[in-house]
């Protein structure tokens, strides 16, 4: 299989994400530019995280604009696999690929710490090497990753088991004092109705390689790539 | 008409310079370098040139005294910032610089740009910057306005950096009144740099194009240099105008367009525009080549139409560069910023005659001579005088009774500021972006490993700017000797540093005895170690009102690490370990973290440092940890035994059980800062590996206790002294510094 990373004027996850697809798993690994359309035949596409434009208007919203977001809108719709890490997540907001909003933290602050979530769903190509509910802890770094959509679009998310990672404490308990962002309902990460668009505001590029003192996301990457080298 | 006389600047005279900062005998002596009057955009350059900022007149002499020189020094003292090398060809770059003055008029903005300058002074060299960490000094929190002042610096920096995506990856903060209204933000970073592929300042080959880059010059900034280098009166409202105004976003590009550029031969040299804008840029490039440069300040890219060439040569407008490439190379260049979206645009060339030449129109509208104003600039041997209160700081004389609840004195001691856990302040950093951080803040040192070799990078910055106040030679070996010893509990030989001097006014005979003596003391103790001062940045003026800051020479030591696998932390890892102290306890108590909290004293004297007991401790850890000895260790500095104790409790929720038998004062053996001395934890299983080891050294030890559950016990003579559940310990430790800014 093969992977691209989108670079966009400000990405800065983009090196991180290339290092482990490339050199932890032995991935074959481009960059994609913003300005391009190519896609270069990849079969998974990340979006990493990063302050895109600066984030000078909304997060994410120059970006959703580029020539390259176009083929990623496309490459979604027939089915190709596509990851959106933090600032990734709130492009994927702004392109319609995923529903909902990011807004600002509810401390107004940026928060750069490990936090435990729990995988809700470990049925996707995405999840399938966690366990059911199984709890990580997995650092976050973002100023805008409160999540939000209106309360019937929150049930189809929840009916429809889109909702993947959700905020919890040490024991896997999902409460008010473990969600570090003021999130609806803990909400971390989600996917599109199909399975094949994740967005996730922890960054599990960072928590993939042991020496950085844990591999608590390796799964994550080793799920999609055992998928979709099944499928290749 | 001529060209100069339709910009309508004031007529030169010596109030004119005055107000731009000269003094009287500056302005004579300008007159007689270029043997005529200068012009405004002349008096202008040259104001900015010879202020202290940029010209160091008042500590260049002193400066020449500091170590510079070791086998693995790349780059010395003078460039951009200092280099060494970390592993083969593979070198580290770094420099700390202080923007405390532009940080106190407007806070976000002063710290976010000192961030960015300092980040530019890495990766105009060739090395991408991997690592930041920051040194803060704030008045007490009480104080709203204090409190404001720190929540803008920390956004400020936060929002440059993490924008920027470097990691922020530790750092210090304390708080004093004497930093009241003169708060310190100094900024430190460091990058990674390949040595063949390390770029300088110069300006060479006659006919090079200079090529300007970046972000367009605007009306920010302006004669920034000289506001750094004046006193602070109570109305400071009106030098708004001078602090610049940070783009992190458009850093990030430049940074990226520059790092391209520098993968081919295009270039001859580059320098960032920083202090005093393109006039520094443009008169270090030349003084570093022996040439001249002819400038047409009508193709510089400008933000608004009618700037004039005075505002263009002293804006500091932030995110710009200047470029010398080489002749028939600028549509390359040109082509490689485009790609990044930022402006390029050739504004003068190389010439033979050692003079700035500054054109407006094709018409000449200033003109110096680089010489006269960089080696000819004034230095000043400044006199000195003990300051009057150092008698009486010292003969105070210290006469506490022990209070009878420690456990509350060492709750206090959590909760207070200068002790707490900064959290607050680095949670709002992304201390992980790069995927290197392998200590995180919080620990002795912070470290990073380095991808494709297995050494590492250890961090650590200190100063304790109280023992400086009370003897400036002993607090500046001090801030060296705990900086090097914070690197090795971490495994990491300490090999170079980068200070930021922060002093008051170096015109008071007072303050210029405590930089001398400061010098002196950063000198011993950097000779002793062998670490040399590969770079640094000296800030004087950190005066408000009349009152002085204490002496804060804030030492940052760069240690290397050869096996990132055997980095050490400073928190406990698992009960059942045996608890070993090197050194011994003592009951120095002058100057202490528990005497300024608890009694509201700062006097005294500071705590003894045998140098070579130091060097004995450093050279036994670095041994211990490339062993795999030790679990973990941490240095005893502010606030003793039982505050060091804490810090190693509460990350890991394990405690300790302390057994002493001591016939010092409770109060003092808990909390004294008596110096050389280091708690590990050594697993049971490796006691006799390291008997064998510690025997090999001077260094006196003592099993002190054992790793627990979840308690912090200290008994001496049978008496227990200290009775804490961890779990309380930490909500104290962890939650107090962000309680006081809520």
């Amino acid at each position: 299989m093969k992977a691209g990373v989108v670079v966009f004027p400000g990405s800065n996850c983009d090196h991180d994400c290339f290092y482990v697809l490339n050199k932890i798993f032995n991935i074959d690994t481009v960059f994609l530019w913003h300005k391009d359309r190519n896609l270069n035949n990849v079969d998974l596409i990340v979006l990493p995280g990063g302050f895109s434009f600066g984030d000078y208007l909304r997060c994410g919203a120059i970006a959703n604009l580029s020539p390259i977001m176009n083929s990623v809108v496309d490459f979604a719709g027939k089915g190709g696999y596509v990851l959106g890490i933090c600032n990734g997540f709130q492009i994927l907001t702004e392109s319609g690929l995923l529903p909902g909003f990011l807004m600002m933290n509810s401390s107004l602050n940026f928060i750069c710490k490990n936090v435990y979530v729990k995988i809700m769903n470990n049925s996707l190509p995405f999840t399938k090497n966690y366990q059911k509910k199984e709890v990580t802890n997995i650092p976050i770094a973002h100023k805008d990753g409160n999540y939000y959509v209106d309360t019937s679009i929150y049930k189809s998310l929840k009916n429809n088991n889109q909702i993947i990672f959700q905020y919890c404490d040490a024991s896997g308990i999902i409460t008010e004092g473990s969600n570090p962002n003021g999130s609806i309902g803990n909400i971390a990460g989600i996917v599109n109705i199909k399975g094949n668009v994740l967005g996730m505001m922890p960054h599990p590029e960072r928590l993939a390689d042991n020496v950085l003192g844990g591999r608590e996301a390796y799964p994550l990457f080793q799920s999609i790539i055992d998928f979709l080298d099944g499928e290749v | 008409m001529k060209v100069y006389d339709q910009f309508n600047y004031p007529e030169v005279d010596i109030a004119l310079a005055k107000s731009m900062g000269l003094s009287d005998t500056e302005y004579e002596y300008a007159i007689q370098i270029l043997d005529r009057k200068p012009n405004f955009i002349e008096l202008g350059v040259i104001s900015a040139m010879w202020s202290e900022h940029c010209s160091y007149k008042s500590s260049k002499i002193h400066l020449k005294k500091l170590p510079s020189k070791a086998d693995y020094v790349v780059q010395g003292p003078g460039e951009n910032a200092g280099i060494i090398e970390i592993d083969g060809d593979l070198c580290a770059c770094f420099k700390v610089e202080s923007h405390n003055h532009p940080s106190y008029i407007e806070p976000y903005q002063g710290a976010a740009t000192g961030v960015g300058g300092i980040l530019r002074d890495i990766f105009t060299m060739g090395a991408r910057p991997v690592a930041a960490l920051n040194s803060l000094r704030f008045g007490l929190l009480d104080d709203q306005k204090n409190r404001s002042l720190m929540k803008g610096v920390v956004d400020g920096i936060a929002d440059y950096g993490n924008c920027f995506g470097v990691p922020t990856i530790g750092g210090e903060a304390s708080f004093n009144q004497c930093y009241s209204k003169n708060p310190l933000v100094n900024a430190f970073a460091l990058g990674l740099v390949k040595k063949d592929r390390i770029f300088k300042a110069i300006a060479t080959g006659y006919g090079n194009p200079i090529i300007y880059v970046g972000a367009k010059t605007g009306r920010d900034g302006i004669h920034g240099a000289t506001m750094a280098s004046e006193s602070f009166s109570e109305n400071t409202a009106h030098k708004r105008p001078n602090v610049q105004i940070g783009d992190p976003f458009k850093e990030k590009l430049l940074l990226e367009a520059c790092l391209e550029l520098m993968r081919d031969n295009y270039i001859v040299g580059i320098q960032d525009m920083g202090a005093a804008g393109l006039t520094s840029s443009s008169f270090e490039m030349a003084a570093n080549s022996n040439s001249g440069l002819l400038l047409e300040l009508d193709k510089v890219p400008v933000r608004e139409d009618d700037m004039t060439p005075y505002e263009i040569m002293l804006s500091e407008s932030q995110e710009r560069m200047l470029i010398v490439a080489k002749n028939g190379f600028e549509e390359e260049v040109k082509k490689i910023f485009d790609k990044w979206d930022l402006d390029a645009e050739v504004i003068g060339h190389v010439t033979e005659d050692k003079l700035i030449r500054l054109n407006w129109m094709k018409s000449e509208v200033a003109s110096l001579p680089v010489n006269s104003i960089i080696e000819n600039a004034p230095v000043y041997e400044r006199n000195i005088k003990q300051p009057v209160y150092i008698d009486g700081v010292m003969s105070k004389t210290l006469d506490i009774n022990q209070p009878k609840d420690l456990n509350k004195v060492l709750l206090e001691l959590l909760s207070s500021p200068n002790i707490s856990s900064k959290s607050w302040i680095y949670t709002q950093y992304d201390h992980m972006v790069r995927t290197n951080t392998i200590i995180l803040p919080g620990s002795d040192a912070s470290m990073i490993r380095i991808k494709g070799s297995n050494k590492g990078i250890a961090i650590s910055s200190d100063c304790n700017s109280r023992y400086c106040y009370l003897d400036p030679y002993m607090g500046s070996v001090h801030a060296v000797v705990e900086s090097a010893r914070n690197v090795a509990v971490s495994g990491a030989r300490p090999k170079a540093i980068t200070d930021c001097l922060n002093f008051g006014n170096p015109e008071n005979e007072e303050v210029m005895w405590q930089f001398v003596k400061s010098i002196d003391g950063i000198r011993d103790a950097c000779n002793y170690l062998k670490t040399p001062v590969v770079s640094g940045n000296v800030s004087f003026y950190n005066v408000t009102d009349g009152k002085d800051i204490y002496p804060t020479p804030v030492i940052m030591m760069v240690g290397v690490i050869d096996d990132v696998s055997k980095k050490i932390e400073s928190f406990f890892r698992k009960s059942g370990s045996k608890i070993i102290l090197l050194g011994e306890n003592g009951s120095e108590i002058d100057g202490s973290e528990y005497l300024y909290t608890v009694f509201d004293i700062e006097a005294g004297k500071p705590p003894n440092i045998n140098l070579q007991r130091e060097k004995d401790i450093i050279d036994f850890m670095v041994e211990a940890a490339s062993c795999g000895l030790v679990l973990s260790a941490h240095d005893i500095s502010e606030g003793g035994l039982a505050v060091a104790l804490v810090e190693m409790s509460v990350r890991n929720n394990i405690g300790a059980d302390i057994v002493i038998d001591s016939d010092i004062r409770d109060d003092l053996l808990l909390f004294s800062e008596v110096q050389g001395r280091v708690i590990l934890e050594v697993d049971i299983k490796n006691i006799d590996k390291f008997e064998k080891l510690i025997r090999k050294t001077n260094i006196p030890y003592s099993y002190i206790g054992d790793t627990c559950k979840d308690i912090l016990h200290i008994a001496n003579k049978g008496e227990k002294i200290i009775n804490l559940e961890v779990s309380y310990a930490k909500k104290i430790y962890n939650n107090s510094l962000e309680e006081r800014m809520n």
